[in-house]
């Protein structure tokens, strides 16, 4: 049996990458632009196409309201709790949204679940995936923030699956970059995880044990990183800008943007040098320019960094463990890249941190070697095995609005409880339970997960019937629910009510084109991709045609381009997607001499004074040469 | 809610009870099979039976963290990701449960409740439904008091029923709080001699148990009501403390 392709994928908020296990080590696979990182932007361009990555990224600042970065946010979250988010970010909610229903958020005209939009970022990595192997790629592994609760994971599933992925396992990012770090090192031994990426926050503790990798404690939050710094240095920007340039830009989106733009890149010099100058370009032909210094900077961020803090120490609290007994300290996430986060941890817990690992790259590497271990293993993984924990308690609701906890934060999963109902009137037949997510003593105070109906309990005296509910926790840290009337030994029937996440059926909706069907999609795809550099290879023909380099070719050479021009014209229109590959090859082939006649005239109009844009240089014969092949490597 | 009531141990069926692995047909499978490495079907055992271990209190730690490690590399959902839905399904309810079982057995004082809870005993239920009652009636949790710690208790309750005025007020008693931090104190250390005071007991109950069918029902019983007046003064004890400390914090 030959091993399935099971790909790695971090879905991150700022970035997202997809890795595999080439061999005996994990690699990440680069996009079309030869990049490791796609950013996890989504736009629409003037066709209402679906742009993703960095070509979307000048959508941001260009058409703000056809674009939208760090949606990973808004998974598997209410209108009631994102508040504080729309005050920072520039989500525009859709305006018919009812309480209670799944938030949808404005893009262009449209408008989207958060789940559909990750999913456009998770059709991007898996068409980068089969564009490198030259294979349909349909499994793989996604990494969750550890302090996801059940909602935000459900809905990171739900993309996966609108993507057409079968999402194999969910796993926690510090864990996934454990396994990164484990492979390489090959140790026992205590080792503390410390992930602060663009939008979230995870602290795991593991005992790496012969290949075992047990996370005995996590902790988190899932709403802190990188995209605070940002946000804090926009809004003082924003406030210095009305202050000495009268000018207030709050509600200007692009000159937000290009703001954003500018202290993102401070903030990234900052790391490595001791100050920056900013200096944007505003409407109205003002500049902002202003220096910062690192200790500056340093001070500014201090708060936001400092939230990391109780973090960790619950986390060694319930570990039960003090920061000297933490054998290694392993930092992931771009933020980690700060040189006060760094003291910060080397401060926490006393010893320098293992900074060797990419900290962009690891989660996704961790994934794929997750991805092989579900694949059934090689040499490297054959031994492998993580055992994580849930992150927050699992409780039920009960007299009093009082939140009983039946399954308790860090226990490992799967992790299961069961729980006894009874009726209080005789002949009833429904019991409501709802299922909360937290650590308070209030079910107010706790995330509402689901209210579940019991239904169908025969017809008994009240206090008779004796259903047996069982909650079990899944390895991906999703909650199912199943119940038995033990008297009568009927399955109670249960009716889910999600309080946050997609029924099945939206879902099934939304799944993105016949993306279930993933071999016929591929190759769909492969044909309409060669029916586009068809188009494009035949385009820039026509222009060669008109240009002086044509009157130079001798009449047998133009004869032959003729000729297989009418073959790919007349392939173009049929299925067969080989074909057409083979006639635009032999096209590419035999206009070769005039693409480097097109490109001498070219330089020798430079020469004569012109530039670069006066010079017609077609659509683009010169570099690259549209006819290239896509490169498989 | 109903309480659950369980089986006592002793009716159940031994540990090295064997069947038949459902993919290979071999014999001695329980957990997964030990000729081809197969995954079966869950069986409702408690969590002292499926570790294949004999229901005492006192165990090896060091012992049951390897088997718990050896156990999820067979039964973990991770190893049968490609099995089919049936084995899978399997899979998932066998390690919950394995993880289950380690969480409860590998904590000396879960383990004693479990074990309690198999005999018929239930200690958190008993708490829960007096919280509950408490609730609905509208009063406090009011949890009662062990006998042997009744006359310190009304002592302490009153001193920090004071603490508790003076700080509405804005006031702070050194003496006091002197004082209640120094009962603190005794109370924690209670809390740690009780510990031996139920190590003494696992030991009994342990020795009844290596004494098999023979070890009377009377003598049994014993034993478990001393071990349920340890965890209940325990219990006590330590929800006094949490008190105390919020008390002083506050």
């Amino acid at each position: 049996m030959t091993a399935e392709r099971i790909v790695g994928i971090d879905l991150g908020t700022t970035n997202s990458l997809v890795a595999f296990m080439q061999g005996e080590k994990p690699v990440v696979i680069p996009g079309e632009d030869g990049s490791n990182l796609v950013p996890s932007v989504v736009a629409l361009d003037e066709n209402n196409q679906a742009i993703i990555g960095n070509r979307a990224r000048k959508y941001l600042i260009e058409t703000p309201d056809h674009a939208v970065y760090s949606i990973k946010r808004l998974m598997g979250r209410g209108i009631e709790d994102i508040e504080e988010e729309l005050k920072l970010f520039p989500f525009r909610v859709a305006e018919d949204l009812h309480a209670g229903e799944v938030l949808r958020i404005k893009l262009g005209d449209k408008t989207s679940t958060p789940p559909e939009i990750s999913a456009l970022i998770l059709r991007q990595l898996k068409r980068n995936a089969e564009r490198y192997f030259g294979e349909a790629v349909s499994k793989a592994v996604i990494t969750v923030p550890a302090y996801f609760n059940d909602a935000q994971r459900q809905a990171t599933k739900d993309a996966g699956r609108i993507a057409g992925l079968d999402v194999l396992r969910l796993v926690n990012e510090p864990t996934a970059a454990s396994l990164a770090y484990g492979l390489d090192k090959q140790q026992n031994g205590i080792v503390a995880v410390y992930d602060l990426g663009g939008g979230t926050f995870d602290i795991s503790i593991l005992k790496l044990h012969d290949g075992i990798f047990e996370v005995i404690a996590t902790n988190g939050d899932t709403h802190l990183g990188g995209d605070d710094i940002d946000n804090l240095l926009i809004t003082i920007a924003l406030d210095d800008i009305r202050g000495d340039l009268g000018l207030d830009l709050r509600r200007n989106a692009e000159a937000v943007q290009a703001i954003r733009k500018a202290v993102i890149d401070a903030k990234i010099a900052l790391s490595s040098q001791p100050s920056v100058k900013l200096d944007v370009e505003l409407p109205q032909g003002k500049r902002y320019q202003r220096e910062i210094t690192r200790e500056q900077f340093e001070q500014l961020i201090q708060p936001i960094i400092d939230r990391t803090v109780g973090p960790c120490r619950q986390a060694l609290k319930d570990a039960n463990l003090k920061p000297e007994q933490i054998e290694e300290v392993v930092l992931v996430g771009g933020s980690t890249r700060i040189p006060k986060v760094r003291a910060l941890v080397k401060e926490m817990f006393r010893r320098e941190p293992h900074i060797d690992l990419n900290p962009d790259e690891v989660v996704a590497l961790g994934a794929a070697v997750q991805a092989n271990i579900l694949g059934g293993g090689s040499e490297a993984t054959q031994n492998m095995l993580l055992l994580d924990v849930t992150p927050l308690s699992l409780g039920i609701e009960v007299a009093g609005g009082v939140t009983d906890k039946i399954i308790l934060r860090n226990s490992t999963i799967p992790a299961s409880a069961i729980q006894f109902y009874t009726t209080q009137v005789d002949g009833q037949a429904n019991v409501a339970i709802h299922v909360l997510q937290g650590e308070r003593e209030l079910a107010k105070d706790c995330r509402s997960l689901a209210r579940f109906d019991l239904k169908g309990i025969p017809p008994m005296a009240a206090g008779i019937p004796r259903v047996e509910v069982k909650f079990l926790i899944d390895a991906n840290g999703i909650l199912h629910v199943s119940a038995r009337e033990q008297r009568s030994g009927k399955e109670a029937e249960i009716q889910v009510q999600p309080s946050y996440g997609l029924t099945d059926e939206q879902v099934e909706s939304m799944i993105l084109d016949s993306f279930d069907n993933a071999e016929e999609d591929f190759r769909r795809r492969q044909l309409i991709e060669a029916r586009n550099e068809a188009s494009t290879i035949l385009a820039a023909l026509e222009k060669g045609k008109k240009s002086p380099a044509w009157g130079q070719l001798t009449s047998d050479e133009k004869k032959q381009i003729a000729k297989m021009e009418k073959a790919l014209n007349a392939v173009k229109a049929e299925e067969d997607y080989a074909a057409i590959r083979r006639a635009i090859e032999a096209l590419n082939q035999g206009t070769m001499r005039l693409a480097e006649l097109m490109m001498d005239s070219a330089v020798s109009s430079v020469l004569k004074g012109k530039n670069m844009d006066e010079t017609d240089l077609g659509e683009g014969l010169i570099a690259p040469h549209p006819m290239a092949k896509a490169e498989f490597k | 809610m109903i309480k659950s009531t369980l089986t006592p141990i002793s009716n159940k069926p031994l540990p090295d009870d064997t069947h038949a692995c459902w993919s290979c047909g071999a014999m001695r499978a329980e957990h997964f099979c030990e000729s081809c490495g197969k995954v079966q079907p869950p069986a409702p055992v408690d969590y002292f039976t499926f570790f294949g271990l004999q229901p005492k209190v006192n165990l090896d730690a060091a012992q049951l963290e390897e088997d718990f490690y050896q156990l999820s590399r067979k039964l973990h959902p991770d190893v049968s990701a490609r099995a089919s839905a049936r084995e899978q399904e399997w899979s998932l309810e066998q390690s919950s449960m394995l993880n289950d079982a380690y969480r409860t057995l590998r904590d000396p004082i879960k383990r004693t409740q479990y074990l309690l809870r198999l005999e018929g005993v239930e200690l958190e239920e008993q708490s829960k439904s007096a919280t509950e009652e408490a609730r609905t009636t509208g009063q406090v949790k009011k949890q009662i008091v062990p006998p042997g710690l009744l006359e310190e208790v009304f002592e302490l309750n009153m001193q920090l029923e004071e603490l508790r005025m003076q700080k509405k007020v804005g006031e702070d008693d050194l003496a006091l709080i002197k004082e209640i931090g120094r009962q603190k104190l005794e109370l924690e250390e209670k809390y740690e001699s009780l510990l031996e005071e139920l190590q003494k007991y696992w030991k009994e109950w342990d020795g009844l148990i290596d004494r098999g069918r023979e070890a009377a029902a009377d003598e049994r019983a014993a034993v478990i009501k001393k071990m349920v007046d340890v965890l209940n003064r325990r219990n006590y004890i330590r929800n006094l403390v949490r008190d105390l400390t919020s008390a002083l914090e506050s």
